[in-house]
């Protein structure tokens, strides 16, 4: 290997701020990709040993075993809370959470939304996989009118079930938001762009100019029942016109960041 | 310092800044709200956090989060916020942290009512929150006592990296007395070995509760058991009044005990041998003190504010002893020294015996038909 990979011709490494750990996830899951975006933007930023991560509870449960910054493990949607904590009182940290659907979306609905409307100045990378991943392919709150899954076995049931929740739009019309968009992990384009998103999020923090959320349509192959290869067409086909992808709060301060 | 007039919780709010609080977190609750009111003036003009939160889980979680960076941090509820909590308290011990938490009892159980009670006793001292953990539970009995275990409640968090809890009723939260505050003292952030602060110059740092390995999650276990070992030590606390030549003690924490103990100074003046024992530290509690002195005595009585939650810790450290009566009033009712001092002269008139359930025969009382 030495022989063959050398400065000049190395083109794909792994980021500094990753740790040299195997991973946990399921083949194809695309919180690898996001993990992997978000060291990248540690290396580039050169922020990683100021960081403070709260991981939440969800498939991410573990996330701290990726990313060579300090990490606090949250109890079930109350990331954001802990995140205030952090950050009210190491102000000059960079503080953030990331979090799943039924996390961040349903038990932990008070948490994000106070977050945001108080302005904390964090950082927030929302997974949106439409389903409970990690306990075996639950119903979320964004999961799709008719989507089957394990509690809702003959598709979501909006008479029932109600319907999905589109978290950038809600939290969009909160003035303490400075930044929040949505971007999508099924193809390279979108993973480059998905970058972009997490880097103008640290720095929207790093800047002081408020709340800042990412959420990345991501695939969960497991839960939905498909092949990692079919569940990033799944995603593009389901995903992307229920939960569109584009810019929902730019504050004016933010726009004006050249990332 | 001079002894001035001042309001319970807003003591109690000021000693906390005096001992160096950092950080608060909390949400409105009577009958604690002047805790969090002091603290959203005092925490800001010092330039310290305080977020008032959106909820107590946002509350508790909050404070978990700043107490993993090694900040000075507290919350304050009253008992249907403290249920709230205890989501996050079983997280703080799970992830053996220091962190204190004011609560200032109301009547339950559900919505209740705003009254002083002192119904929390057992979900603060023997755990509402899921696992086996023990909070350090201090219950003091006038504001100069709580203002006086506001800064020990920090110093004994931090040495042994455990909740720490000021349990008192909304009777002292919301009185005033004179009282001599500390000195403040300067906000030093300790450098712990653990805190999650930002990795710059060492390696990084995680903590969690989460032990996925069953073995080491009992290694886990144990350790936080060895060192409540290690606090039923060193840490027990109480207060005797005229036990030497006793033949009858009275058992009462909190304002309970102080009512008591206006009972026993009226029985003493008729000549009744009869004295007090006021656990301070109810967890750890005094049980050895407590089993010790049920030999020296002829009867003991306990009085409280719930239907005998401590009573249950007094029955097992006197076992078969000494003969046990009861006394509580509920629901925010606090009871009148005379009320006391009745149950001391039956006792002294006719001296129970061994046995039974004194919380079965004080019930029977409570409902019998007025004559
Ligand atoms: C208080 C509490 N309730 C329920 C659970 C069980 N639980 C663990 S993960 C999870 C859902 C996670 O789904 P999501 O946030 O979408 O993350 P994903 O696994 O899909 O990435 C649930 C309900 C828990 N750990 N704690
Ligand atoms: S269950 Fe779904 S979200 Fe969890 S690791 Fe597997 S593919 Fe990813
Ligand atoms: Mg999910």
């Amino acid at each position: 290997m030495s022989t063959v990979v050398t400065p000049e011709n190395l083109v794909y490494s792994r980021p500094a701020a990753f740790t040299d750990t195997p991973t946990h996830y399921c083949p194809g899951c695309t919180h690898g990709t996001a993990h992997r975006l978000i060291a990248e933007v540690f290396d580039e930023m050169k922020i990683a040993d100021r960081v403070i991560g709260v991981a939440p509870v969800g498939c991410a449960v573990f996330a701290y075993n990726y990313m060579d910054t300090d990490f606090v493990e949250a109890a079930h949607g109350r990331a954001p809370a802990m995140a205030t904590g952090i950050k009210r009182v190491l102000p000059d940290r960079i503080v953030f959470t990331y979090q799943g659907d039924g996390d961040l979306a349903s038990i932990g609905m008070g948490e994000i939304v106070h977050a945001a409307a108080r302005g904390e100045n964090i950082s927030v990378i929302f997974i949106n996989n439409a389903i409970y991943g990690m306990t075996g392919g639950q119903m979320a709150p964004t999961t799709l009118p008719g989507m089957k899954t394990t509690s809702s076995p003959s598709g979501r049931d909006v008479e029932l079930q109600g319907y999905p929740i589109r978290m950038a739009e809600m939290l969009a019309t909160l003035e303490g938001a400075g930044y929040v968009v949505r971007r999508s992990l099924h193809d390279p384009k979108n993973i480059r762009l998905s970058k972009k998103a997490i880097r103008t999020a640290f720095e929207t923090q790093l800047r002081g100019l408020g709340f800042s959320m990412v959420e990345l349509l991501s695939t969960c192959s497991t839960g939905w029942g498909v092949s990692p290869v079919e569940s990033l067409d799944w995603l593009e086909q389901h995903m992307i016109p229920a939960f569109p992808l584009g810019d929902y709060k730019i504050a004016p301060s933010v726009a004006a960041l050249k990332v | 310092m001079p002894r001035e007039l001042w309001k319970g919780n807003e003591a109690i709010a000021e000693a906390a800044v005096r001992a160096g609080l950092e950080g608060y977190f909390g949400y409105p609750i009577t009958p604690q709200n002047e805790i969090l009111e002091w603290l959203s003036q005092r925490m800001p003009e010092l330039g310290r956090a305080f977020v008032q939160a959106e909820s107590e889980l946002g509350a508790i979680n909050m404070v978990y989060g700043a107490a993993c960076t090694g900040a000075r941090v507290m919350t304050s509820s009253s008992s249907p916020g403290i249920s709230l909590m205890q989501e996050g308290i079983s997280y703080i011990a799970g992830t053996e942290l220091p962190v204190v938490l004011i609560d200032v009892m109301r009547g339950g159980p559900g919505l209740g009512n705003i009254a002083p009670s002192q119904g929390d006793y057992s979900q603060i001292v023997h755990g509402g929150g899921h696992g086996d953990y023990h909070p350090i539970v201090l219950a003091p009995a006038s504001i100069q006592e709580a203002v006086d275990l506001v800064p020990l409640a920090f110093d004994l968090a931090e040495k042994y990296l455990n909740i720490a809890v000021i349990l008192i009723d909304g009777s002292i939260g919301q009185m005033m007395e004179p009282v001599e505050l500390p000195e403040m003292r300067p906000v030093v952030r300790k450098d712990y070995p653990w805190a999650t602060n930002g990795a710059l110059g060492r390696k990084r740092r995680v903590l969690s509760s989460i032990y996925l390995e069953v073995s080491i999650e009992e290694e886990v276990n144990l350790r936080l058991l060895k060192r409540w070992e290690e606090i039923q030590q060193n840490e027990v606390r109480f207060k005797e009044y005229y036990l030497d030549d006793a033949e009858i003690a009275v058992i009462g924490f909190g304002t309970s005990g102080r009512i008591a103990l206006s009972a026993v100074r009226a029985a003493r003046a008729q000549g009744i041998k009869i004295g007090l024992f006021r656990p301070i530290s109810v967890s750890p509690f005094p049980a050895r003190q407590i089993a010790e002195l049920a030999g020296r005595v002829k009867s003991m009585l306990v009085v409280e504010m719930n239907a005998g939650q401590m009573l249950k810790d007094v029955q097992l450290a006197v076992g078969n002893r000494a003969p046990l009566e009861f006394y509580g009033r509920l629901g925010g009712v606090v009871p009148f020294p005379d009320e006391i001092l009745g149950e001391i002269q039956r006792i002294a008139k006719e001296p129970p015996s061994l046995g039974g359930n004194p919380a079965q025969r004080w019930l029977a009382r409570m409902t019998a038909p007025k004559k």
